[in-house]
């Protein structure tokens, strides 16, 4: 008997305790697994989106420079934006989501766990087959917006343009699935006791984002795919002779395009919802305020789209209208500024390198704002339109606000993932060459743009007298890439051997934080009872979570088995829009064929099979 | 050791409102599908009447022909109904009687789509011959990859039923491939309202 139990427990052991090696996390469908990768892989791109930037900036660091031709220049700045928007920002965002918010509200997983393995292959599978283009020496070039007409057949007849199409509607019916995935988990996975008005501010804005992810994706799918047949077959969307409207493209476009600044926007602006209090030592100062502003920033983000088209003709009441509702958004943006802010009015505040890339966001994030507002009136975006300013516009909002938000939740989730704490010494360095870096890059800009140096133009004259300005920035660029390498010297080196954290690495007070770093695979050994917005800073609510988070379970909470037909289906959506580049029509019908075949084998799996035997 | 599985089976249930999370994400998926099919529409009627060459819409639509098959449809709709409530009963018959009718009504709604494309090619709307074909064709013919998707998912299901794989206790199955039905249904109602009605 005694023998029999012996060999039982060892059996289930094996079963779910957690596996290792390479074939492990290729099969995992572990949330937190998914998590590290999906953050691994935004990194790489990372880097390579990086180079990209520096190229262009070699090139413009003096007038009339030859270093690279007007036609590599449109590939790298085009492939430099596509890259940083969907393969940089966004999926390090889903990064965040897949690690922390089903620790954050007491869940074992996401709630299609298989289905969340599929949304990071496809990713992964989408973004290198973007970028097998390169070698081709065929990368898009026709920029990140693909304005109609320039992408047709006529003005660009080669692969660069397919690439592209095929590229981004292979990444968003990635971002579609996780959007599915992330509403489902946080409507439905809440511990006991999580109460919608409990959430702590990164979870609610990851549910924000979900919704605009559903529902601003399918518009931008759609246009592709108009796209796609005006390319492949000859169909007429764009095409002006037939009497389309290439306008059309643009209010599609952007339908899609502004929310996806907020997508992008609304995660970083959740991590430091979280890093704020947590490093004031004080509850976020108007809570639900916060979250009903990030709630409507999520609508309005719907309706000021033709803010980008001002240039497009509309005609003057329709840019009021747009000139108004583009102003309106600043107010619950500049609510969460003042929120912010008075959070760590009075606290306590230990400036760790989290909490300083999340003050430093809230800085230059208000600089990119200011300058937003400028050309959101419609006579100052006719003079700025398609200038250097834009370009400091943005970087200030997407690298001043979003980047620097996911670095603040690095290194404050870090700890948790790996039980280590990242090197604040590194971090500090890390910190101010980003500071110092960035500025230098992006402030000369708004000068190069209000002297007249247009964007997306490979080289300018020296009469123009921006030389200076450009020469700041490539300067700054470089800082910045020095920036990032010194970040990743300190992830690869405090992996290994960083100071060791507890279970709660900075005294925060939300749930992620009761159970031990890293995580058991589970989580959870039961689910704890939430009963407040800070269950980790009540003293007898922390004893009773506690009880239960680190305790140590009779029996191991069953998880779903690692599954390889993620990847296949995966590989199969890939290799079908792939195969649709040889515009012979059936050919991709064998890839649709073993997709199916993927999707059945993985329809009539099931997740809980590996746990039979242990029955 | 009985006790321990059940109770570790028992928070493995657990939602937070209740809901089935397949049920909720397939919701979900349905509004994300509503936008998609909203921008299909919508760049339908930017581009009305916007044709310079013809045929145009007035030339080769036959809305009494369309109108049986959006009949069809609608049948099948209710044959769904019909096959969930078998399904539920755990009366395997009637289940199978009635998804076998959803598939046939959905096979024979594809058959007048394929028809009805190959008609108007022949009467010269292709899909590259003006705006009508292009926005006409993308349209239903993402409609009609929905209806064939569904096709191919009821006919798994009326498998599962015939082997006896579909006990009460898999209604939910059924139940969600019912909601993706519906919902293509009611897409094709505006669809056929909006292009073929209303021109
Ligand atoms: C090392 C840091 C970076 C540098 C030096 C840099 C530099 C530049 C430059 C010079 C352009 C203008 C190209 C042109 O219009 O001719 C540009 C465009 C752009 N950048 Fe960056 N960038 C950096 C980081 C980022 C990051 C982190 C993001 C997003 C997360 C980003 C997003 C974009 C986008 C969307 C465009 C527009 C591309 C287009 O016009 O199609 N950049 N960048
Ligand atoms: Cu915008």
């Amino acid at each position: 008997m005694s023998v029999a139990t012996e060999s039982a427990a060892t059996t289930h052991d094996a079963h779910h305790g957690e596996p290792t090696g390479l074939w492990s996390w290729i099969t995992t469908v572990d949330h937190k697994r998914i998590g590290i990768m999906y953050f691994l892989t935004s990194i790489f791109f990372l880097l390579v989106g990086g180079l990209e930037a520096l190229l262009i900036r070699i090139q413009l660091f003096k007038p009339e420079n030859d270093f690279i031709s007007a036609e590599l220049y449109n590939q790298l700045f085009t492939m430099h934006g596509t890259t940083m928007i969907f393969l940089v920002a966004m999926p390090m965002a889903v990064a965040f989501f897949n690690y922390v918010v089903p620790l954050q509200i007491g869940a074992r997983d996401v709630a299609f766990p298989r289905l969340n393995a599929l949304s990071y292959w496809i990713y992964l599978f989408g973004g290198l087959y973007l970028n097998a283009s390169w070698f081709v020496g065929q990368a898009p070039n026709t920029s990140w917006v693909g304005y109609a007409n320039l992408t047709s057949t006529q003005f660009s007849p080669g692969l660069n343009v397919d690439f592209w199409v095929l590229g981004l509607s292979i990444l968003g019916v990635s971002s579609i699935m996780g959007g599915v995935n992330f509403i489902t988990t946080i409507i439905n996975l809440r511990a006991p006791g999580m109460k919608l008005m409990r959430m702590p501010l990164f979870t609610w804005m990851t549910f924000v984002t979900s919704f605009l992810l559903i529902t601003a994706l399918p518009v931008i799918a759609v246009a592709l795919i108009m796209l796609a047949f005006d390319r492949f077959f000859s169909a007429n969307f764009f095409n002006v002779a037939a009497g389309a409207d290439p306008v059309l493209w643009q209010h599609l476009f952007w339908i899609f395009g502004h929310p996806e600044v907020y997508i992008l926007v609304l995660p970083a602006f959740g991590v430091i919802s979280d890093v704020i209090p947590a490093f004031s030592r004080k509850p976020l100062f108007g809570y639900p305020v916060v979250v009903y502003a990030g709630v409507l920033i999520g609508f309005i983000g719907w309706g000021v789209w033709s803010h980008h088209m001002f240039t497009s003709g509309m005609g003057p009441i329709a840019d009021s209208f747009f000139v108004a509702t583009t102003m309106i958004i600043a107010i619950p943006t500049g609510v969460k500024i003042f929120n912010w802010m008075a959070t760590m009015w009075g606290g306590a505040i230990r400036f760790t390198t989290a909490m300083n890339f999340a003050v430093g966001l809230v800085a230059l994030f208000t600089v990119g704002g200011l300058s937003g507002v400028m050309h959101a009136s419609a006579p100052v975006d006719l003079q700025q339109h398609d200038s250097y300013f834009v370009v400091a516009h943005f970087h200030y909002v997407i690298v001043g606000g979003i980047l620097l938000g996911m670095f603040s939740g690095l290194y404050y989730w870090f700890p948790k993932v790996t039980g280590r704490y990242l090197s604040e010494k590194a971090g500090a360095w890390h910190f101010w060459t980003t500071m110092i870096g960035f500025n230098l890059t992006f402030f000369p800009m708004h000068f190069s743009g209000m002297f007249g140096m247009p964007r997306r133009t490979w080289t300018y004259q020296s009469e123009l007298g921006v030389q200076l300005y450009n020469q700041m920035s490539t300067v700054g660029g470089f800082i910045l890439g020095i920036s990032t390498l010194i970040m990743l010297y300190n992830v690869l080196k405090s992996a290994k051997s960083g100071a060791p954290a507890g279970s709660n690495a900075w005294g925060a007070p939300s749930l992620e934080w009761s159970i031990p770093s890293p995580p058991h695979h589970y989580n959870f050994p039961a689910l704890p009872e939430v009963r407040s917005r800070e269950p980790m800073w009540h003293d007898d609510e922390r004893a009773a979570i506690e009880a239960v988070t680190l305790a140590h379970p009779a029996k191991e909470p069953e998880m779903p088995g690692p599954s390889f037909w993620p990847i296949v289906v995966a590989s199969g959506v890939t290799a079908t829009w792939a195969l649709v580049m040889t515009g012979v029509w059936w050919v991709p019908l064998i890839g649709l064929a073993y997709t199916t075949f993927g999707v059945f084998m993985w329809a009539f799996e099931d997740p809980f099979k590996h746990l039979e035997s242990s029955h | 050791m009985a006790e321990a599985a059940a109770v570790a089976h028992d928070d493995h249930h657990y939602t937070s409102t209740g809901l089935n999370s397949w049920k909720l994400g397939f919701w979900t998926l349905i509004g994300s599908e509503c936008l998609f099919f909203g921008t299909l529409i919508s760049t339908y009627m930017v581009y009305k009447g916007q044709s310079i060459v013809g045929p145009f819409s007035g030339d080769v639509f036959d809305i009494p022909l369309t109108t049986i098959s959006t009949f069809v449809l609608l049948m099948s709709s209710l044959a769904m109904v019909l096959a969930l409530d078998g399904v539920q009963r755990g009366n395997r018959k009637l289940s199978m009687a009635w998804l076998g009718v959803v598939i046939v009504l959905g096979a024979t709604f594809l058959g007048f789509q394929v028809y009805e494309f190959n008609h108007f090619y022949h009467v010269g709307l292709g899909l590259d011959t003006n705006l009508l074909g292009s926005s006409f064709y993308v349209l239903t013919g993402f409609h009609g990859a929905h209806v064939f998707f569904g096709v191919v998912w009821l006919t798994t299901l009326f498998v599962m039923s015939a082997r006896g794989k579909l006990p009460p206790s898999k209604a939910l199955n059924v139940e969600i491939a019912g909601l993706y039905w519906h919902f293509v249904d009611v897409v094709w109602i505006v669809i056929f309202v909006l292009v073929y009605l209303i021109q």
